[in-house]
């Protein structure tokens, strides 16, 4: 009853799957969901973390498994690969732009920008006002992939999406 | 020693030491001398916790006894972990915690780097993602030895006695065995002798910026790689150890 399913009509179905901690992005967008194949048989969801720790794999596999049997699949296999490991450049811009209007100021250069090891390209803009008037406040923030600012002119603390 | 039996141990000493240091910085949760620093050390805590899992996961792979790496975790004892010694010892004040941490971040940096050339697939993959996160973390402890060290009268002081205190833990970090020589042999592991000069010029470079005097003892603490620890580890254990055992078949 399930095989008139594509494998890309179920990668189309689990992209809707919104981020446990950021909500308005889904799990495509943010680069965790890598791959799916359906054999008529047995489905194979292949996803990556984002931190080593993040505990919002385990709540991203339990989604992928209750959406699944939602539409009848029930034999699943969600594998957890490393490699290519992930990385924030796999955030596309319209999620960036999603991540802005949310409050979370999105990553600001490509991780293969060498001038940010140096630490001269740190222009955040306030997600709020615009303004590029900011400071860091801490390094690490609410959760692994966030690290907390705050904008000097409308005096309101933000999140930063680090790059990684 | 066979080619499985050496990568088993690689990945206990790699995983133990992660899993071993992620929970001592766990214990700072709740207790950090300021907010950001609480949401810091646990935030890294996370981190190695979870690089842990991956390996412990990959160890019982390649084991194939039908063990998890959660048994690899709840129920090995002391002789059977392969931590390093200066992974176990415990935070003491705020200035041991970053020395610690400091000097650990600095040895995995460089040993990850060159992990990332392993033949191995799984070991190569896991240092890519590890990598990254220790150079984010090492900026922050790095930036910590400075700020301490070149600080006050008192922070100063406070530094340089962990240095002085954690000093003897580091030169078994670079110890080196048949585990090392099978798996260099064939472009698994790195050479620790290389990563050694390496670690050296950066704690260097550190120590000097930080206005501190780096110790001149040779005295050297040793015996992880054969399972034999320090006092502390037991009691880390009991506590990690004791809901897993008490409830063995628990689920949450």
């Amino acid at each position: 009853m399930t095989t008139h399913y594509s494998s890309e009509q179920l990668f189309k179905l689990l992209s809707e799957i919104p981020d446990p901690e950021i909500p308005v992005i889904n799990i495509a967008e943010l680069g965790i969901l890598r791959e799916v194949k359906w054999n008529d048989n047995l489905c194979t969801v292949v996803i990556t973390p984002t931190y080593s720790g993040c505990p919002a794999m385990k709540v991203i596999d339990d989604d992928i498994r209750t959406k699944l049997n939602q539409i009848g699949i029930t034999n699943i296999e969600v594998k957890l690969v490393y490699a290519p490991a992930w990385t924030t450049d796999w955030i596309t811009d319209a999620a960036k732009q999603k991540l802005n209007a949310y409050g979370i100021a999105p990553p600001a250069h490509s991780t293969v920008d060498k001038r940010a090891l140096l630490g001269k390209l740190h222009e955040l803009k306030c997600p709020l006002c615009h303004s590029k008037n900011t400071e860091m406040i801490s390094q690490f923030g609410s959760t692994a992939c966030k690290a907390l600012y705050r904008c000097l002119d409308c005096k309101e603390p933000f999140d930063y999406f680090k790059c990684l | 020693m066979n080619l499985q039996e050496a990568k088993f141990e690689y990945l206990l000493r790699l995983g133990d030491s992660s899993l071993i240091i992620g929970h001592r910085l766990s214990e700072w949760c709740g207790h950090g001398p300021i907010l950001e620093e609480d949401i810091a050390l646990t935030n890294m805590a996370l981190d190695f916790v979870g690089n842990a899992t991956a390996l412990l996961t990959y160890a019982a792979q390649i084991e194939a006894k039908g063990r998890t790496e959660d048994d690899l975790a709840y129920l090995r004892d002391e002789r059977e972990y392969r931590n390093l010694l200066l992974t176990e010892q415990p935070n003491g004040d705020f200035a041991a915690t970053i020395t610690r941490q400091f000097f650990f971040d600095a040895y995995l940096f460089f040993l990850y780097e060159g992990l990332k050339l392993s033949k191995d697939e799984m070991i190569a993959a896991l240092a890519v993602k590890a990598h990254k996160e220790i150079t984010y973390h090492m900026q922050h402890t790095t930036e910590w030895m400075y700020r301490l060290g070149d600080g006050t009268t008192e922070s100063h002081q406070r530094l340089q006695n962990a240095v002085n205190d954690l000093w003897a833990y580091t030169a078994e970090l670079f110890d080196m065995d048949e585990v090392d020589a099978i798996l260099i042999k064939e472009g698994i592991a790195t050479d620790l002798n290389k990563i050694k000069t390496q670690w050296e010029h950066c704690v260097n470079e550190v120590l000097t910026k930080a206005t501190l005097e780096k110790p001149t003892t040779t005295f050297k603490q040793k015996g992880s790689r054969e399972g034999k620890h320090s006092e502390h580890l037991g009691f880390l254990l009991a506590e990690m150890q004791y809901v897993y055992r008490a409830y063995p078949q628990v689920k949450w």
